[in-house]
């Protein structure tokens, strides 16, 4: 569905993207993945036909630089930040793109689209007057009006707050899983973990590693440290018995911190149960945050922290 | 489940989300159009302008007309010399920075290249920027000479209707090729501040410094009167002025010897090349504009 064949991009000196290729397959899911300034945003902006490039991208077939417009009409897409006109009402808004993708809209058919994104009854409202994540959603919206068989998402969930963050890869992970493609570009393990089925690594502008989502975490050689909160009169014996199960426990100030694989970081929950030992409150801590919390090997590449407390 | 979640799958299957309609280049222009319209209308600036326009032109009539005992036509000889520089003072400037803030602000929050990652051409947003505000333009000047017509028919007859429709042409003329200028301005600025400080010093060019100009070269490099009319055929405003006055009056004699000139020399062909001096500042800037746009970054 996506071709992307020696995609080159200079700004001045400096290259953003250099000579990458990639295939994205319909419906397959594929995760751009680097530290800023490694080319994600840029090779996204070229998809969408926002930058002159050296190279060749197709969507669907079209070559995005003859026949951008058809190209695009393929594409749902979702920025970072969103730049609506802060003055157009929200219901005035999806007719406006509604009318640019060529998608027959009546007023009916408005309520249900916001309301399909949990924006119902915010339509007479004027943009400015939403919040980030509702602007998120309807930015969502927008992206599915005409039903795109592909989403293009650039960082979408960085502005929003953890529970908005997981309402919407929640919904993005129903949405990938009814055959759409989807290529996008996250800091967060997360979700290129529960979204993508590939990922691509970029590096200064070049595709490092193309690594299966599954293989992903151990990719990136990260540990899971759960920093559990107990009640100071059962820590000591709290961490008796996590040594005694096979774990590496150590003390902090307010609770322990338990390097644990992955996959089972419910494992010394189920332990500490066992001892009848409540805990209080928990954190999960993974890739630098991890390593300094004392994570698995080759932490501190890249990652981030789940605040779940 | 959460609220998004839980609705998920109506997003996908909402009926809108699946009616394509065929692509179509004059309906996105329109849709743009019709949004740079909105705008246009909610704007305070252009509210203002329009807001002092008609009441300097309603002004301008009222004097005029009762200066005249409300004798018709005399009356409005003065009527519309007046409005003729009050349309030479407000319309370009109203054009200008109206034309040097669209492409330019939108870029600097973000919204062009939103829009342009929509299933639109670059050659589709500009037209429909440059058309949405054309109208609004057209409004603005509808509203402001109507008021003088109605002032005009209430004090002296009929007489002046032709000519006001002359005046509002025209004016409408003057303001696409402004608003092309301005557009230009826009599609090369960074910054919204930048495009409409560019544009005010064009409007400021346009309006003083090339009729000093004019005159600092007939008194120190004794500029022919052929040569005269040539560097007047450059500034559009003046390229207005004598257009209005030629179509009001069939006369030029106010201009002096180069009117004479003019009338004298090219007679009737005067229309064709007032018309086509016009149509160049409406084409050639949008034309470049539409090159460049098509070129830069929208980031």
């Amino acid at each position: 569905m996506i071709r992307i064949e020696g995609l080159t991009k200079r700004f001045g000196r400096t290259t953003a993207v250099d000579g990458v290729s990639l295939e994205v397959p319909a419906g397959d899911s594929v995760a751009l993945w680097g530290a800023n300034g490694a080319g994600k945003t840029t090779l996204i902006r070229c998809v969408l036909g926002l930058l002159r490039y050296r190279g060749r991208i197709e969507v669907g077939g079209f070559d995005v630089r003859r026949r951008g417009k058809a190209a695009r009409r393929l594409i749902g897409y979702v920025p970072q930040e969103l730049g609506f006109y802060d003055d157009l009402g929200v219901a005035e808004a999806v007719r406006f793109f509604a009318r640019l993708k060529g998608v027959g809209v009546g007023v009916g058919d408005v309520d249900a689209v916001l309301g399909g994104v949990g924006l119902a009854g915010h339509g007479r409202k004027r943009i400015r007057e939403l919040s980030g994540g509702m602007k998120q959603r309807l930015a969502l919206a927008v992206a599915m009006l005409g039903d795109p068989p592909v989403l293009v998402l650039d960082e979408v969930t960085a502005s929003l707050d953890a529970c908005g963050r997981e309402e919407f890869v929640s919904l993005l992970t129903r949405l990938s899983g009814a055959g759409r493609t989807m290529l996008f570009a996250s800091h967060r393990v997360d979700e290129v973990t529960t979204l993508a089925r590939r990922v691509v690594v970029l590096e200064r502008g070049r595709v490092a590693a193309e690594v299966p989502a599954a293989e992903f975490v151990g990719y990136l050689g990260l540990g899971t440290v759960l920093h559990l909160r107990i009640d100071a009169t059962a820590r000591e014996r709290a961490l008796s018995l996590l040594r005694t199960s096979g774990f590496a426990p150590r003390l902090n100030g307010v609770g322990l911190y338990v390097p644990v694989p992955a996959a089972q970081k419910a494992a010394p929950f189920r332990v500490l149960a066992e001892g009848r030992i409540s805990v209080e409150d928990f954190e999960i801590i993974a890739g630098p945050a991890a390593s300094e919390a004392g994570g698995g090997p080759g932490a501190g590449r890249m990652g981030d922290k789940e605040d779940r407390s | 489940m959460t609220a998004l979640a839980r609705v998920a799958p109506s997003v996908a299957c909402c009926p809108a989300a699946s009616r394509r309609l065929h692509a179509c280049p004059v309906r996105n222009i329109a849709a743009v159009a019709l949004r740079e319209l909105r705008e246009a209308a909610r704007s305070r600036w252009f509210l203002l302008y329009t807001v002092a326009f008609a009441a300097l032109g309603l002004g301008v009539s009222f004097i005029s007309a009762a200066s005249g005992g409300g004798s018709g036509l005399a009356g409005f000889g003065r009527t519309t010399a007046g409005l003729i520089n009050l349309v030479l003072l407000v319309v370009p400037l109203m054009a200008l920075t109206a034309g040097a803030g669209t492409v330019a602000s939108d870029r600097e929050r973000g919204m062009l290249a939103y829009l342009l990652a929509q299933p639109v051409t670059r050659l589709e947003v500009l037209l429909g920027k440059y058309l949405g505000l054309a109208a609004a333009l057209l409004a603005c000047i509808c509203l402001g000479l109507g008021a003088c017509a109605a002032i005009l028919a209430w004090k002296g007859g009929g007489a002046g209707h032709l000519s006001i429709l002359w005046l509002a042409g025209l004016s409408f003329a003057l303001a696409l090729g402004m608003l092309s200028v301005g557009m230009l301005v826009s599609v090369m600025a960074r910054k919204a501040s930048v495009a409409v400080g560019t544009a005010i010093f064009l409007w400021l060019t346009f309006v003083f410094v090339t009729d000093l100009g004019l005159m600092a070269g007939v008194l120190a490099m004794r500029l022919r009167i052929e040569e005269l009319l040539a560097l007047s055929l450059v500034n559009p405003l003046q390229v207005y002025k004598m257009w209005s006055l030629h179509a009001i009056d069939a006369s030029l004699d106010v201009l002096g010897p180069a009117g004479l000139y003019a009338v004298e020399e090219y007679g009737s062909r005067l229309h064709l090349i007032f018309g086509a001096a016009l149509a160049a500042w409406v084409v050639v800037p949008l034309v470049v504009a539409g090159v460049i746009f098509s070129r830069r970054s929208p980031l």
